[in-house]
């Protein structure tokens, strides 16, 4: 086998490689998020990794509080955070129409400081945890290697939100209106389309799947105030890698990186913490605009 | 003497009694602040550049400057020209990447990049992890006068940090400076008029990096201390802060910005409200961005340019 010729044992290669598929399905469904709000705002969301953390938190109240398990947590918790982003970008993004989409960049970047800041101050820096549901306990041996099923299922849920992501914006009608708010707003909006709405609920949409994320990193990660905040530096740089030209290309893109990143840590495992922005590096001289970005 | 004249003798007056005023270290803290966020404002303000990554020139340089003084014994001034000079390399690099994408873009690879530098400073054996580059010698000045004694370490601070403004002048107000703010406000015109503006940027860029390098480096001398806080995404956000509190684009609002961000962080750091640092400087950058573009100074110029 490859492995035993390389000198690394099966158990550690695939044990890193799943781990790697797991950090590449967060990447996947944050740039998929960064990428639908990047299409019809313009503005890189750099709340994003803050409002991952809101998902996160959210489901770890909905459990202590009012008792709703992980299931429910699934489902409330991005609306939740989806509700505070259509707040966010109702009262305080689209005050920035018309100007400069850098200070969109700024806008956000702000809100991160102060999320992130309230939730330190109330609850610490370290972490909360959070059970893994009773369903997904345990997990299945392979025979070369053990796959527990929570983390089994975090891809899986992965690959299905992309997929239905993919559908929503190829193959409806909503989808088509936001394509094309993409491609030229005011056109779209001389059509009879209610553009501002189309905006909000594409932020929030967005941020919803940033909520869902940290839904399902609460069980492996811990729920912790600043979590969300050197991650998403990396889904940047996945994004820039990417080109947030397409739906599909964020989230290949982000599941790659993460096997990458993965594999990187059997073989140089001093590199691993570094190795996404270095193919950045080197995708911006091959590709500026990205793997499956389009040149503008 | 013009008013304008007039005004700078008053202000280099008041720079040189400051110290015997107020603590010298908190002076030097704002002085090398202001630099940083003069040179972060030269390409922000006149290129239109937004970059995400200052911190990586900032914090490397004081790491940089940090080693040469405590292990390989420089002397003051070369070590902070050391550190100058790499962090201006390796805004070279970074320059040259950043340079092939625009606006957002732009602000990801710089931030990308300055993130891998903090991982690099992080994990490397010579900065000391978390404790950070501690007892750096602050040494001799030109070999003649001990920096260990405040006020005189004062006035060396105060020749950089003022030598590295006057340079940001220079460059804002010479042909280079023209062109600069041509490619921010028109980027083809600026091309169909015959100007290399891949060039320009990358020239503004190593500057603003060199001048920020300098600046990070000069406050490890002032605190004998270069630490993770210095090469922190965090850091990065907060020159962009001062440069937009004070404002973007203006010659001095970015060394006003950094000494009213610096003054609300000393203040509020030893009072009942420290815990709410992070909040407080992310509402006041959210107040900024929604309405208060222009910045202090560029509410003042707006002001008196009504009035008159």
């Amino acid at each position: 086998m490859l492995a035993d010729l390389l000198g690394i044992p099966p158990q550690l290669l695939f044990g890193q490689l799943l781990l790697g598929l797991i950090s590449g399905a967060f990447y996947a469904v944050l740039s998929l998020g960064l990428a639908v709000i990047f299409g019809m705002l313009n503005i890189v969301n750099f709340a994003h990794g803050a409002l991952y953390m809101l998902g996160a938190f959210a489901s770890y109240f909905l459990l202590k509080i009012l008792g709703i398990n992980y299931w429910g947590a699934l489902i409330l918790a991005p609306i939740i955070v989806g509700a505070a982003g259509i707040v966010i970008e109702r009262f305080l993004l689209r005050r920035l129409a018309g100007v400069d989409h850098l200070y969109g960049l700024l806008l956000t970047f702000g809100l991160a400081l102060v999320i992130e800041g309230l939730f330190v101050k109330f609850f610490g820096a370290s972490g909360l945890p959070y059970p893994t549901p009773e369903a997904l306990k345990g997990g299945v041996n392979l025979g070369f290697m053990f796959v527990p099923w929570y983390r089994a299922w975090v891809v899986v849920a992965a690959v299905i939100v992309c997929v239905f992501t993919w559908w929503l914006f190829e193959r409806t009608k909503v989808g088509a209106y936001l394509r094309a708010g993409t491609e030229n707003p005011t056109l779209l909006q001389a059509f009879g389309v209610n553009v501002p709405l189309l905006t909000t609920l594409a932020y929030g949409y967005g941020v919803a799947l940033a909520g869902l994320a940290g839904v399902l990193a609460a069980p492996i990660t811990q729920v912790a105030p600043l979590m969300g905040s050197n991650l998403i530096i990396t889904v940047f740089a996945v994004v820039v890698i990417g080109g947030m030209g397409s739906i599909m290309g964020a989230a290949v893109t982000g599941l790659a990186m993460g096997m990458i990143e993965g594999l990187t840590k059997v073989f140089w495992p001093e590199a691993s913490a570094t190795v996404i922005f270095v193919i950045m590096a080197i995708v911006l001289v091959i590709r500026p605009a990205g793997l499956f970005g389009r040149t503008a | 003497m013009t008013n304008r004249n007039i005004l700078i003798v008053l202000a280099l007056a008041a720079l040189m009694v400051a110290p015997f005023v107020v603590y010298p270290i908190f002076l030097m803290k704002i002085l090398c602040f202001a630099l940083f966020a003069a040179a972060f404002n030269l390409i922000l303000g006149y290129g239109g550049l937004l970059s995400f990554g200052h911190a990586a020139y900032f914090g490397g340089a004081a790491y940089i400057c940090g080693h040469a003084l405590k292990v390989w014994g420089l002397p003051t001034e070369l070590g902070i020209l050391v550190g100058g000079l790499a962090a201006g390399a390796f805004g070279a690099v970074v320059g040259l990447l950043a340079i092939r994408r625009q606006g957002i873009y732009f602000a990801m690879i710089t931030l990308a990049l300055a993130q891998m530098a903090f991982f690099f400073f992080i994990s490397a054996d010579f900065t000391g992890g978390e404790n950070g580059l501690q007892g750096v010698p602050r040494g001799y000045a030109l070999g003649l006068f001990d920096l260990s004694n405040n006020i005189t370490l004062y006035y060396f601070v105060l020749a950089i940090c003022l030598g590295g403004f006057l340079i940001v002048v220079r460059a804002v107000h010479s042909p280079f400076g023209q062109v600069l703010r041509a490619l921010r406000d028109n980027e083809d015109r600026a091309i169909s008029l015959g100007y290399d503006v891949e060039r320009v940027k990358l020239l503004a860029f190593v500057l603003s990096a060199t001048l920020s390098g300098i600046a990070g480096a000069t406050k490890t001398v002032v605190f004998q201390l270069a630490s993770l806080t210095d090469v922190n995404w965090h850091m990065s956000g907060e020159v962009v802060l001062m440069t937009l509190l004070g404002g973007v684009g203006t010659l001095l609002g970015p060394v006003l910005g950094a000494g009213v961000v610096v003054a609300l962080q000393n203040t509020l750091a030893s009072g009942p409200l420290s815990a709410w640092v992070p909040v407080i400087m992310g509402t006041i950058f959210v107040i900024c961005v929604l309405a208060f573009r222009r910045g202090i100074v560029g509410e003042i110029n707006a002001l008196i340019k009504r009035s008159f």
